[in-house]
């Protein structure tokens, strides 16, 4: 081991720090999350059209999003509108992008999920006296988070994973948290081992927890 | 005498600069690719030999995944070093995206392995193929033709991943850019052009994998 021993005792008095850090990780996650649903549900109808203005603002969307870097995303929303003296700070940055990246995701997962949807279920819908939303949010969408619960997790930790680029914009999210701590004696290893340790602790705990969710939401 | 600060704007001297950074983040991604790809076949192999083999090697497949990349690169990067392997950012590099690779494309060769009807495995052992011959001129080509599209999905994840490799010292494009931003504060212009330019290598290759996977839905 060439004389390096591991100082695993240097770690404990920063884990308060980190935890911190975890806490504004899980956060960033959860509101990525839900706003790259919120604004993926509607983008995937206008992609299922196929015409029209809102298809296209949806494809540009999805292909920016899918074919360039989650850092580059983030440096566009940190760097690219500071230079437009639009000072956005780093938290509000990594949401936007993380945000940004997982919309592009979701609506191309959304849409696979209602292409294996009939269409005459919107029709039917229609015929019972509900407008297209409600049948969208009562008979459509309820079906195609079903078929596509598993990719739709996988695409929440993606976005876990994401949010630690907040390191690269000094966020003190869990990386730029255990980066800062580990500046101090430069026992980078030990540090981000445990760092690694808590990512794979809230990932798991995510799938976890929407594998129950999802179980108790579509239970017969 | 008064000092004067060497207020660089953009020069096309430049472009060279950020050639190189581009060369370098062919390169990485290649490296990581082959390295990938090659353990991901050998992994994804072992995963479906036996269930022993399976659960022992999901942990590996299970950490890889659910780490950011950054936290990977720090540690591939920490953890030679303390080993006294190499020095070179584009070994850790190579280390950190290739075992993150083998990871994902383990688990695509599994699945195109596991779709291969069993029954054209028993086929091919009773004409008389042994294990390995069977292996290379059954099970092999028919998992290709459904891993290609995933698999050509994960190198363009690499690709973009690779951004992230100017954290542990590789002057990769995004580094790169980054640098020049610092210098000459030309923020749109280069940002712009690092976007376009993972987009024109991303989005041909995105769209031919698209084509290619409704071809083989058919």
């Amino acid at each position: 081991m060439n004389g390096y021993h591991f100082y695993w005792s240097m770690v404990w008095p920063s884990l308060p720090l980190m935890l911190a850090g975890a806490w504004v990780t899980i956060q960033l996650t959860f509101l990525a999350f839900i706003i790259g649903t919120l604004i993926a549900l509607p983008m995937a109808v206008a992609r299922q059209e196929g015409e029209g203005w809102a298809y296209r603002f949806a494809t540009a969307w999805v292909e920016l999003a899918r074919n360039t870097p989650a850092v580059f995303q983030l440096f566009v929303f940190y760097f690219g509108f500071g230079a437009l003296h639009i000072n956005i700070p780093s938290y509000t940055a990594v949401l936007i992008s993380v945000s940004f990246n997982n919309a592009g995701y979701m609506t191309e997962i959304f849409r696979g999920g209602l292409s294996a949807i009939p269409r005459q279920q919107l029709s039917a819908a229609r015929s019972l006296g509900m407008n297209s939303l409600q049948g969208f949010l009562h008979v459509i969408f309820p079906q195609m988070f079903k078929v596509i619960f598993l990719a739709y997790i996988t695409q929440g930790i993606w976005g876990m994973l994401n949010t630690s680029l907040g390191m690269l914009v000094g966020l003190q999210d869990l990386t730029g948290a255990t980066q800062y701590a580990q500046s101090v004696s430069f026992r980078t290893f030990e540090f981000f081992i445990v760092a690694a340790g808590m990512y794979y602790l809230i990932a798991k705990g995510l799938q976890f927890s929407a594998l129950v969710a999802f179980r108790l939401m579509y239970r017969s | 005498m008064q000092f004067q600060f060497a207020q660089q704007g953009l020069t096309w001297h430049d472009t060279y600069f950020l050639a190189e950074g581009l060369l370098n983040t062919i390169q990485l991604a290649a490296s990581a690719t082959a390295v990938g790809t090659i353990g991901g076949v050998v992994l994804g192999w072992v995963r479906t030999v036996s269930v022993t083999a399976r659960v022992a090697t999901t942990p590996i497949v299970d950490i890889l995944r659910s780490v950011p990349m950054i936290i990977q690169l720090i540690l591939a990067n920490s953890f030679l070093s303390i080993m006294g392997f190499s020095t070179s950012p584009f070994i850790f590099g190579t280390v950190a995206l290739g075992a993150w690779m083998s990871a994902v494309t383990a688990e695509v060769v599994r699945a195109g392995l596991l779709s291969v009807p069993s029954h054209y495995r028993k086929s091919a052992r009773s004409l008389g193929m042994n294990r390995l011959q069977e292996l290379v001129h059954i099970s092999f080509p028919l998992a290709f033709r459904t891993a290609l599209a995933p698999w050509i999905n994960l190198v363009l994840s690499l690709i973009k991943d690779s951004a992230l490799a100017g954290v542990i010292g590789y002057v990769e494009y995004m580094r790169a850019t980054q640098t020049l931003i610092t210098r000459t504060h030309e923020t749109w212009i280069l940002l712009l052009g690092a976007g376009l330019l993972y987009f024109i290598i991303c989005y041909p290759v995105s769209k031919y994998s698209r084509r290619l996977e409704r071809k083989i839905a058919v």
